[in-house]
C-alpha cells in the first residue's frame, strides 16, 4: 500500500464518536449486583403484577444454571455480573402528563442526538419511544395511532395496560431459556417497546424506539415485542447510542417479532453504541438476541441492520418460516474498525412448505478489527420447494484486520433450492484509479465505493434514516482508505 | 465406549518400544486428555464418532493370513504394473506388498525402520506429526498412538513416477467387529511426481478404519493423490490426509465416496511456500443411512498461492452429506486466490445436506470465493433431454452422471477414472 | 390428412392465462408460420405442444395423428413425430453431443420398432445428416451446447431435426440471433428435410425466415389467439405495416 495511503486511513480512522456526551441528570438506581432482591427491586419500581415478577424469577433461576456461550468468534474477559447496574431511571422531577412536561435535560439529550420528542417538530412520518438507560422517557404520536387501533408504548406500560397480549406473546418467540443473554434480560429487562398492529391495519408511520445509555456502569436490557395481526403491516426503527467511557458496559436485548396470516413486518437497526476508542478500551458490549416468527401462510419478517457501533456485537436477526409461503429476509451492512468484534447474521428456519428466504451480509473490516458472518439456513423435511439465496461479501480495508464467513447449511428436503455465495475481497487499485481519472480523490473514491458495497443493503433502509445511516458508515469508515 | 478404550489402552500398554516409542507415548497421553470428540464438539457436531467405540470393538494387531487371492476381488484396474502396498486391520503387510518401481525411484519401508534409519530419520521426523495441529482431538492422537506399525514412502528428488502407487487398506473383519488404524508418511523430492491412490475393503462384518496420511511435498514436484471409498454399508472410516507444501508445487486430491457407515474425511492442505498450487475434488454418490463428512482445509501462510476446491453430492436414501471447507489466509499470504464450491443434489425426501464452507481471512490483498447450492436436476435440462425421445428416468440418470464426470475428469490414471466411472454409471443406471 | 388438429387450447403459466383459445389444423406436407408480436403467446405454444410442464393447460384439445398429445409425457411426443427446436437450447456440461444424440435416436427406434443403431450405422446416418446443416464434426464430441455460439447451438438444433426425423418440427424462433450466412444454413437443412410426408410449424416474430422457408399459410397471434390467418403474403404486409396494424385493428373489433 502507497504511503500516502497509509496516512490517509490513519487520518479517516482517527475521527471522534459524535455521540459520547454525558446528560447530567440525576438518576435513581438499584444498587450493583444481581440477585433475586435486584430483580424484587426492578419489578416493584415498576409496579408490576405478581405473574411478571414470577417470570422474571424463573428465568433468572434458569440463568444461574447456564454457562457463557464461547463459540463465537470474540473475545472479552468474564464479565463480572455482580459489578453491573441493573436499573437506572433519569429523575424526572414531576411525572410527565404529556411531552410538554419532559425534563428539559432530557428533552435536549435527545435532540442533540437528533430525536425530537416534540410532536410537531417531527418528520410527521415517524413515531417515537424514547427510551434511557432503563426507563422509557416518552412515546410520541400515541393518541394518532390508538385511532387505528394501534398499541405503540413502553413495555412498562404495556405491562399495565395490555397484560393479556403481554402474558400472551412476551417469550414466545424467544423463551427465557434461549440462550444466556435472554435468560438475562428475561430476568432484569427494564424497558423497551411494545407495538401491536391489529388484523388488517397499515401503520401509517414508521415507528421507532430510540436507546440511549447515559449512566455509568448500568447494563442496558431492553425487550421489544411486536405483534402483527393478520393482514397488517408495519415498519419499525430502532437507534441506539452511548457515551465515551472507559469501562465496558453490556447491552443484552431482545427483539421479538410475531407476524401472522399475510402480515408484513419490517425492522430495521442503526446500531451505533460507543465502540471503544482506538486501543480497544470501553465500549458497549451489545449481545442481542432478535428473532421473528411467520406463523401465518404468506406473512413476511425484514431484517435490516447498519452495524457500526458496540466494541464487541453478538446479534443474528432471525426468521422462523412457519406459514407455507412466508418470506424472511436479512440485509446487513456491518462495519469494524479500530479493535471493534462484530460476530453477527441470521438464521433462516424453514418450516413452512414454499418459504423464500434471502441473505445479504456486507462486512467491511478496518483498523485490526474482526468481522465475521455467521448464518445459519435450515430447510427441515416438510419445507417443500423452500427456497434460500444467500450472499456474503467482505471488504478488507488494511493489512491488519480480520473477514470471516461462517455459513451453516442443513437441508432435509429435495425440492429445496438454496444457494450461497460469498467472496472476500479489497478495493481494487485500477477502481481507485479509475475515480482519480476522473478527477475523484482517494478518499471520495474510497466513500463512493464503499458505499455502492452497501448499496444493496441501505437502499432496504425507510429513506429517513437510509441518508442518516450513509454518513454513518462514512464516518465510522473515516481514515481507513486502503 | 469405556470398554473398548480399556482395551485400546491395555494393548498399547503392550506395544514394544521402537524408534517411535516416544511420539506415540506423547499421543496417547494426547488421546487420554482430549478424549473421543463428543457431538458437541464444533468440528464433530454432525459425526457420532463416538458411537464407534463399541464394546464389541477388537483391534487386532496382528497379521490374519490373509492371502491375495482373497483380495483378488478388491484390486484396483493395472494391479501388476502399480507398486502395490497392503495393510491388513492398519498394519503393513509385506508379504502382499509388491515394488514395481527402480529402487531409485521409490522408497517402500516400515515406518519404525524408517524412523530408525540414518538415512531417513530426518525426513520422518519434519513430517510425523504435521497434522497434529489441526486435529486437536482424541481420535487423531489415538492413530499416532499406534502408528509404529506404519509405512514410510520416499521418492527420491527429480523422479517421474510413470507408474502408480497403490494403497489397499484391508479391514479383516471376518471374526467380528474390527479397528484399522493405518499410518502412511510420504516424502516427495525436488522436482518428482507421484500419483497415489488409496482404496479401502472390508471382509466381513463391520470395520472402523482410522487412517492418517501426511505427505510432504518439495519445491517443483506434484503429488496427484486419490482416495476411493466404496467398501460398504458397514464400514466406519475416519481419515485424515494432509499434505503441506514447503515449497513451490503442485497438489491434486481427488476423493471419492461411494458407500459407508460413518465416513469422516479430513483433507488439509498446507501451503507454506510462495506460488503454490493445490486443488482438491470431492465426489460424494450416496443412499442407504451412509453418512459421509469431508472437512477440507486449506492453509495458506506464504503469497501468491492459488487454491480450488470442488465437492458434488448425490444424496440419496436415507444418506446425510456434511462439507465443511475452511479456508484460512493467514497475515503475510497477500495476493492468495483460493476458490471453494461445494454442490449438491438431494433425490431422496429422507437425505440430508450440512454444508458450512468457512473463510477466516486476515490479509487484505486477496480475492477469496465460496459458494455452495443445493438443489435437484435442472428442470430445463430435463425437459430439453426428454423433448428429444429420452425417457425420463434416463434423463435423469444422463444428467446426473454429466454431474459428477467433473470430478471424474481430475482423475488422471485413464484406468482408474474408467473404473470409478464404472462404479458410477452402474449406481445411476447409466448405460449410454 | 390431418397431422394435428389443436381446438380451444387455453394454457397459461401460474394462473396467468397466456393462450386464450387457439385453432390450428396443419396437415401432413404443409408448412405452417405463426407470427405474432413479443409477449403474443407464440412460444408459449411451441412448450405447450412440446410438453413443458411448467405451462398449464387449461382448456381444449390437441390431436396429433390420431393420439390425444396433452396426454403424453415430452419424450412420448418426441417418438411419435413432435420435434421443436428450442428458442435457447440449453447446455448441459458433461454431456457429449454425439452420446446424447444417439440416446435420442435409439430410444425413438426403439418406440417405432427398429433396431437399435450400432456404432457404425450411427456414424454412418450422422455423417450424411451432418452435411445438411454443415456441421462440424469437431462440434459434436464437445459437451451438449456448452460453450457453442448462437449461430452452432441453432444448427444443432436442425441437426438433431434431421437425425430424429420427426413428422411435425416446430421452429421456435430459430432465424433470432443468427447472421444472414447462418440462416441461410439452417434454412437450407430445412427445406431439405421438407417433404409430403412432414410438416412445420414455424414460431418467429420477423419475415425474413420466409425469405428462407416459404410458408403454406401464416397465422397471426396476438393476445394470445389466432386473430388472422393467411397466404405468405400476410406475412408481406405485417413486414411492411407492422404489428400496430394488427393490434388496432384488433382494438377495433372490440377487445
Amino acid at each position: 500500500m502507497p504511503e500516502e495511503n497509509e496516512e490517509l486511513l490513519d487520518q479517516i480512522t482517527s475521527s471522534e464518536y459524535k455521540y459520547g456526551f454525558v446528560t447530567d441528570i440525576e438518576s435513581e438506581s438499584a444498587p450493583k449486583g444481581l440477585n433475586e432482591n435486584t430483580i424484587r427491586f426492578i419489578s416493584a419500581k415498576k409496579n408490576e403484577p405478581d405473574w411478571m415478577l414470577e417470570y422474571r424469577l424463573k428465568a433468572y433461576r434458569h440463568w444461574l444454571t447456564m454457562e457463557t456461550p464461547k463459540w463465537a468468534n470474540v473475545a472479552f474477559p468474564p464479565i463480572d455480573y455482580q459489578d453491573i447496574i441493573y436499573y437506572s431511571a433519569p429523575k424526572q422531577k414531576i411525572t410527565p402528563n404529556s411531552l410538554d412536561e419532559i425534563d428539559p435535560e432530557l428533552r435536549l439529550t435527545f435532540e442533540k442526538l437528533g430525536i425530537s420528542l416534540q410532536e410537531q417538530k417531527r418528520l410527521t412520518g415517524v413515531a417515537v419511544d424514547a427510551v434511557m438507560d432503563s426507563v422509557s422517557v416518552a412515546t410520541t404520536f400515541k393518541a394518532e395511532l390508538a385511532e387505528l387501533g394501534i398499541i405503540f408504548c413502553s413495555m412498562s406500560e404495556a405491562v399495565h395496560e395490555h397484560p393479556e397480549l403481554i402474558r400472551k406473546h412476551l417469550g414466545s418467540v424467544v423463551p427465557y431459556t434461549d440462550n444466556y443473554f435472554t435468560a438475562l434480560n428475561s430476568a432484569v429487562f427494564s424497558d423497551g417497546s411494545f407495538c401491536y398492529i391489529p388484523e388488517g391495519v397499515r401503520c401509517p408511520m414508521e415507528l421507532s424506539t430510540y436507546f440511549r445509555i447515559n449512566a455509568a456502569n448500568t447494563g442496558q436490557f431492553e425487550r421489544t415485542l411486536i405483534v402483527a395481526e393478520a393482514g397488517s403491516y408495519v415498519s419499525y426503527l430502532e437507534g441506539c447510542t452511548a457515551p465515551m467511557r472507559d469501562e465496558h458496559q453490556l447491552h443484552a436485548a431482545v427483539v421479538e417479532i410475531s407476524a401472522f396470516e399475510k402480515s408484513e413486518v419490517k425492522y430495521s437497526t442503526v446500531q451505533n453504541w460507543y465502540p471503544g476508542n482506538k486501543e480497544g478500551i470501553g465500549g458497549i458490549y451489545n449481545f442481542v438476541t432478535k428473532r421473528g416468527i411467520c406463523q401465518g401462510d404468506h406473512a413476511k419478517i425484514s431484517w435490516t441492520q447498519v452495524e457500526t457501533g458496540s466494541a464487541i456485537t453478538w446479534k443474528y436477526p432471525s426468521v422462523i418460516l412457519k406459514g407455507d409461503y412466508s418470506v424472511g429476509e436479512f440485509y446487513s451492512v456491518a462495519v469494524t474498525n479500530n479493535m471493534q468484534q462484530a460476530d453477527t447474521g441470521t438464521k433462516m428456519i424453514h418450516i413452512g412448505k414454499h418459504t423464500r428466504s434471502r441473505i445479504v451480509s456486507k462486512g467491511i473490516s478496518a483498523g485490526k478489527s474482526n468481522n465475521s458472518y455467521r448464518g445459519l439456513v435450515q430447510v427441515g423435511r416438510n419445507a417443500v420447494k423452500a427456497r434460500n439465496f444467500s450472499q456474503c461479501d467482505s471488504l478488507l480495508l488494511g493489512d491488519q484486520c480480520g473477514a470471516h464467513t461462517f455459513p451453516y447449511i442443513e437441508v432435509k428436503n429435495s425440492s429445496a433450492i438454496v444457494e450461497h455465495e460469498a467472496t472476500t475481497s479489497k478495493i481494487g487499485e485500477d477502481q481507485i484509479f479509475y475515480c482519480n481519472q476522473r478527477g475523484i480523490d482517494t478518499e471520495a473514491a474510497v466513500a463512493l465505493i464503499i458505499n455502492g458495497f452497501a448499496k444493496e443493503v441501505m437502499n432496504q433502509l425507510p429513506m429517513e434514516f437510509a441518508v442518516e445511516a450513509q454518513k454513518l458508515l462514512a464516518i465510522s469508515l473515516e481514515g481507513s482508505v486502503g | 465406549m469405556q470398554e473398548s478404550i480399556n482395551h485400546i489402552t491395555e494393548l498399547h500398554e503392550s506395544l514394544p518400544g521402537d524408534s517411535l516409542s516416544d511420539f506415540s507415548d506423547r499421543a496417547f497421553k494426547d488421546f487420554n486428555q482430549l478424549g473421543i470428540p463428543k457431538a458437541k464438539h464444533e468440528e464433530w457436531r454432525y459425526v457420532k464418532v463416538s458411537s464407534l467405540f463399541r464394546k464389541d470393538l477388537t483391534y487386532p494387531l496382528h497379521d490374519s493370513g490373509l492371502t491375495i487371492e482373497d483380495l483378488q476381488d478388491h484390486l484396483l484396474p493395472d494391479h501388476d504394473q502399480a507398486t502395490t502396498i497392503f495393510f491388513i486391520n492398519g498394519i503393513y503387510a509385506p508379504a502382499l506388498s509388491m515394488v514395481n518401481h527402480a529402487q531409485d525411484e521409490l522408497v517402500l519401508l516400515p515406518l519404525s525402520v524408517a524412523a530408525a534409519s540414518t538415512e531417513y530419520a530426518d525426513k520422518v521426523k519434519s513430517t510425523l506429526g504435521q497434522s497434529t495441529p489441526y486435529h486437536p482431538d482424541g481420535i487423531h492422537a489415538l492413530n499416532a498412538a499406534f502408528s509404529s506399525k506404519g509405512i514410510f514412502i520416499a521418492v527420491p528428488p527429480g523422479k517421474t513416477l510413470a507408474r502408480p502407487v497403490y494403497i489397499y487398506q484391508v479391514s479383516d473383519s471376518r471374526k467380528g467387529y474390527t479397528l484399522s488404524q493405518p499410518r502412511t508418511l510420504v516424502h516427495v523430492g525436488a522436482g518428482s511426481s507421484i500419483h497415489l491412490a488409496t482404496t479401502y475393503a472390508t471382509l466381513g462384518h463391520e470395520s472402523f478404519t482410522n487412517e492418517v496420511t501426511e505427505v510432504l511435498v518439495e519445491k517443483d514436484a506434484s503429488v496427484y493423490y486419490y482416495k476411493i471409498q466404496d467398501e460398504g454399508a458397514k464400514a466406519h472410516h475416519v481419515g485424515t490426509t494432509s499434505i503441506r507444501q514447503i515449497g513451490k508445487s503442485l497438489t491434486n486430491a481427488v476423493t471419492i465416496s461411494l458407500s459407508g457407515g460413518l465416513v469422516r474425511n479430513n483433507l488439509d492442505m498446507i501451503m507454506e511456500a510462495e506460488y503454490g498450487e493445490s486443488h482438491m475434488y470431492g465426489l460424494y454418490l450416496l443412499n442407504g443411512n451412509t453418512l459421509v463428512d469431508n472437512h477440507t482445509i486449506v492453509d495458506n501462510a506464504k503469497p501468491h498461492c492459488l487454491s480450488n476446491e470442488l465437492y458434488k453430492g448425490i444424496l440419496d436414501g436415507h444418506s446425510t452429506g456434511v462439507f465443511n471447507g475452511k479456508i484460512f489466509v493467514r497475515k503475510d499470504a497477500q495476493k492468495t486466490n483460493a476458490y471453494q464450491s461445494n454442490k449438491n443434489i438431494l433425490l431422496g425426501d429422507h437425505a440430508t445436506v450440512n454444508t458450512k464452507p468457512q473463510l477466516e481471512i486476515f490479509a487484505d490483498d486477496v480475492k477469496c470465493s465460496h459458494g455452495c447450492t443445493v438443489g435437484r436436476p435442472d428442470d430445463d435440462a430435463l425437459f430439453y433431454l426428454r423433448s428429444r425421445g429420452i425417457s425420463e428416468k434416463n434423463a435423469r440418470s444422463l444428467l446426473l452422471h454429466a454431474y459428477a464426470v467433473d470430478i471424474l475428469d481430475k482423475i488422471q490414471l485413464p484406468a482408474l477414472r474408467a473404473h470409478v466411472d464404472e462404479l458410477i454409471s452402474e449406481r445411476l443406471e447409466f448405460n449410454f | 390428412m390431418h397431422m394435428l388438429s389443436i381446438k380451444n387450447l387455453q394454457a397459461g403459466l401460474e394462473d396467468k392465462p397466456i393462450l386464450k383459445g387457439i385453432n390450428l389444423e396443419i396437415k401432413a406436407g404443409e408448412v405452417h408460420a405463426i407470427m405474432g408480436p413479443n409477449g403474443s403467446g407464440k412460444s408459449t405454444l411451441a412448450s405447450v405442444l412440446a410438453g413443458r410442464q411448467n405451462f398449464e393447460v387449461t382448456a381444449g384439445s390437441v390431436d396429433f395423428l390420431g393420439k390425444d398429445l396433452l396426454d403424453m409425457a415430452p419424450e412420448e411426443r418426441a417418438r411419435e413425430g413432435i420435434f421443436l427446436a428450442f428458442q435457447y437450447p440449453v447446455e448441459i456440461p458433461g454431456v457429449s453431443t454425439t452420446n446424447f444424440i444417439k440416446a435420442a435416436v435409439n430410444e425413438t427406434r426403439k418406440h417405432r420398432g427398429l433396431e437399435a443403431l450400432d456404432a457404425v450405422g450411427f456414424l454412418k446416418m450422422m455423417k450424411e445428416k451432418m452435411k445438411l446443416v454443415q456441421i462440424d464434426q469437431s462440434l459434436l464430441s464437445r459437451s451438449l451446447n456448452e460453450g457453442f455460439s448462437g449461430g452452432e447451438k441453432k444448427r444443432n438444433e436442425i441437426f438433431q431435426m434431421a437425425m430424429l426425423e420427426p413428422k411435425l418440427a416446430i421452429l421456435d424462433e430459430t432465424d433470432s440471433g443468427l447472421d444472414i450466412d447462418a440462416l441461410r444454413i439452417v434454412a437450407n437443412g430445412v427445406n431439405q428435410y421438407r417433404n409430403k410426408d412432414n410438416s412445420f410449424l414455424l414460431v418467429t416474430h420477423y419475415q425474413r425466415l420466409l425469405d428462407y422457408i416459404v410458408p403454406d399459410f401464416v397465422h397471426v397471434l396476438y393476445n394470445g389467439r389466432i386473430v388472422k390467418s393467411g397466404t405468405k403474403e400476410l406475412a408481406l404486409e405485417l413486414e411492411e405495416k407492422g404489428y400496430d396494424f394488427i393490434k388496432s385493428e384488433w382494438a377495433l373489433a372490440g377487445e
